[in-house]
C-alpha cells in the first residue's frame, strides 16, 4: 500500500479538496453540477459518476498520451470521455432507472464538464497513468464534496429530509418545520455556493481575489484638526 | 404557429439555460466581466446553437432513433445510445467548419468572435440544448425554434450579468466575497428575477 500512496499520490488526492478545489477556486465544472443538488440521492450518484469518469478518462488519456498528435488531441480526449459517459449512462439506465430519469440530460453533460477536460488537458497529458488516475479521483472528490454540502442544505431545508428520510417534521404532517420552498429552486444553489466560497476564502485568505478598485480612505491632513 | 411562439418564449425566459438549468456556467462566470466581450460570446453561442440543435435533430431522427434506419431497409435497430457521442462530434465539427467559413468570408466577424469559438465546443449550454431536444422529442421545426430561443436566452443572461458586474466592481465587497463569490450571489439574484417569468402561459 505504501508504494501506491506515496507523497505525490497523497498530494493529488488531498489538495483538490480545499486548497485547490475545482469548483471554488478553479471555477470548473459548475455547469452540470448545480441542477442536480436539490436532493442528496441524485447528487451522490452524480458525484460518483463524475469521479469515475474523471479517473478513468485521465488514466486512459495518460496511457496513450505519447501517441496523440497535439493538433487533434481535443477530439481524441472528447471521444474517450464521451465513450466513458455512454457506459455510465447505460449502467444508470439499467440499474437505477428512476435516478437516471431525474438526472435527465445532466449525465450526458459530464462530457462537457470542464473538470474532466481540464484534468485530461492539464494533468493527464503530462503524467503517467496511475498518478493521473489518482488525480482524477482527487478532483472528483473535491467536486463531490461541494455537491454534497450544497445538496445537504437544499434537501434539509427545502423538504425537511435527507436521502428521503424525514429529519425535520413538516407542518403539513403535524410537525413544526415549515419548508423553505426557495431551497428547491435554482437560485438557492447559487447563493449556497457563493457562501461556501466566502467561507473557504475567509479560512484560506491567499485565495482572495484582488479588487479592481479600492475605496480610498480619507485621511485628514495634520492641519485639519485645529 | 402559436405553439412555436410559446416554445420560443419558454426557451428564452422561463427555461433560461443559464439561470434555471445552470448550463454554460463556467464561461458564464469567466467571460462576464465586460459587456462587449460578453455580448460577443453571447452572439457566438446563439449562432452555434441555432445551427447545431437542428443539425443534431436531423441526425438523430434519420440515423439514431429506434427504427430510424427503416429508410435503408434495416429495422429493429436502436442506436440512440450513440446520441451523446454523435452530438458532441457534430458540435465539434460544426464549430470547426463555422470557424473556417467565418475566417474565409467574414474576417471582421471572425476576429471579433475568434477567441470564443473554440470555447463553445465545450460549453455545456450547446450540448445541453441538443440533449434537451432529444429528451423532449422535438420535431425539426420545434428544434429550430428551440435552438434560436435557448441561444438568445443564454446571450441575454450573460449580457445582463456583464452589465451588473461592470457596475459592481466599484462597490465595497467583503474580501472573501470578492470576485467569484459575489458573482454567484448576483447570478442567484438574477435567477430569482427570471423565476418571475415562470407563471407566464401563452
Amino acid at each position: 500500500m505504501s508504494a501506491v500512496l506515496n507523497d505525490e499520490t497523497k498530494k493529488v488526492i488531498v489538495e483538490p479538496l480545499v486548497t485547490n478545489n475545482p469548483i471554488t477556486l478553479q471555477v470548473l465544472g459548475i455547469c452540470s453540477a448545480l441542477a442536480v443538488t436539490s436532493q442528496m440521492s441524485t447528487s451522490l450518484i452524480m458525484a460518483l459518476a463524475l469521479t469515475l469518469v474523471t479517473a478513468f478518462s485521465s488514466a486512459a488519456i495518460s496511457a496513450i498520451r505519447n501517441h496523440i498528435p497535439s493538433s487533434i488531441r481535443i477530439i481524441v480526449q472528447m471521444t474517450i470521455i464521451a465513450s466513458l459517459v455512454i457506459v455510465v449512462d447505460q449502467l444508470l439506465k439499467a440499474f437505477a432507472y428512476d435516478v437516471s430519469k431525474q438526472l435527465s440530460v445532466f449525465v450526458g453533460l459530464i462530457i462537457t464538464n470542464c473538470i474532466v477536460m481540464g484534468r485530461a488537458e492539464g494533468y493527464a497529458m503530462k503524467n503517467p497513468p496511475l498518478e493521473s488516475f489518482m488525480d482524477g479521483i482527487g478532483n472528483g472528490l473535491g467536486y463531490s464534496l461541494i455537491l454534497i454540502i450544497v445538496a445537504f442544505f437544499r434537501e434539509l431545508f427545502g423538504s425537511g429530509k435527507l436521502l428521503g428520510i424525514e429529519i425535520l417534521k413538516l407542518t403539513k404532517d403535524g410537525g413544526w418545520y415549515d419548508p423553505n420552498g426557495l431551497m428547491l429552486l435554482p437560485p438557492s444553489a447559487f447563493f449556497i455556493i457563493g457562501l461556501i466560497i466566502w467561507g473557504v476564502r475567509q479560512w484560506k485568505p491567499n485565495q482572495v481575489e484582488k479588487a479592481d478598485f479600492k475605496i480610498m480612505s480619507i485621511t485628514h491632513g495634520e492641519g485639519g484638526h485645529h | 404557429m402559436e405553439a412555436y411562439i410559446s416554445l420560443f418564449v419558454k426557451a428564452v425566459f422561463i427555461e433560461n439555460l443559464a439561470l434555471s438549468f445552470f448550463l454554460g456556467m463556467c464561461t458564464f462566470i469567466a467571460v462576464s466581466k465586460k459587456i462587449s466581450t460578453a455580448m460577443g460570446l453571447g452572439i457566438a453561442v446563439m449562432v452555434v446553437q441555432t445551427i447545431t440543435v437542428p443539425a443534431n435533430n436531423l441526425v438523430y431522427h434519420t440515423l439514431l432513433k429506434e427504427d430510424a434506419l427503416s429508410w435503408l431497409g434495416i429495422t429493429g435497430v436502436d442506436l440512440s445510445f450513440l446520441a451523446l457521442l454523435s452530438c458532441i462530434g457534430m458540435i465539434a465539427a460544426l464549430v470547426q467548419i463555422l470557424e473556417m467559413i467565418l475566417d474565409k468570408f467574414f474576417p471582421a466577424l471572425y476576429h471579433a468572435l475568434g477567441v470564443f469559438l473554440p470555447l463553445i465546443t465545450v460549453n455545456c449550454a450547446i450540448l445541453g440544448g441538443s440533449l434537451f431536444m432529444i429528451e423532449r422529442d422535438y420535431n425539426f421545426g420545434e428544434s429550430v425554434t428551440y435552438g434560436v430561443g435557448s441561444g438568445l436566452g443564454w446571450a441575454l443572461a450573460i449580457t445582463v450579468m456583464a452589465g451588473v458586474r461592470e457596475k459592481l466592481k466599484y462597490s465595497d465587497i467583503p474580501a472573501g466575497l470578492q470576485g467569484l463569490g459575489i458573482t454567484f450571489i448576483t447570478a442567484g439574484l438574477m435567477s430569482l428575477g427570471f423565476m418571475a417569468f415562470s407563471g407566464i402561459q401563452l
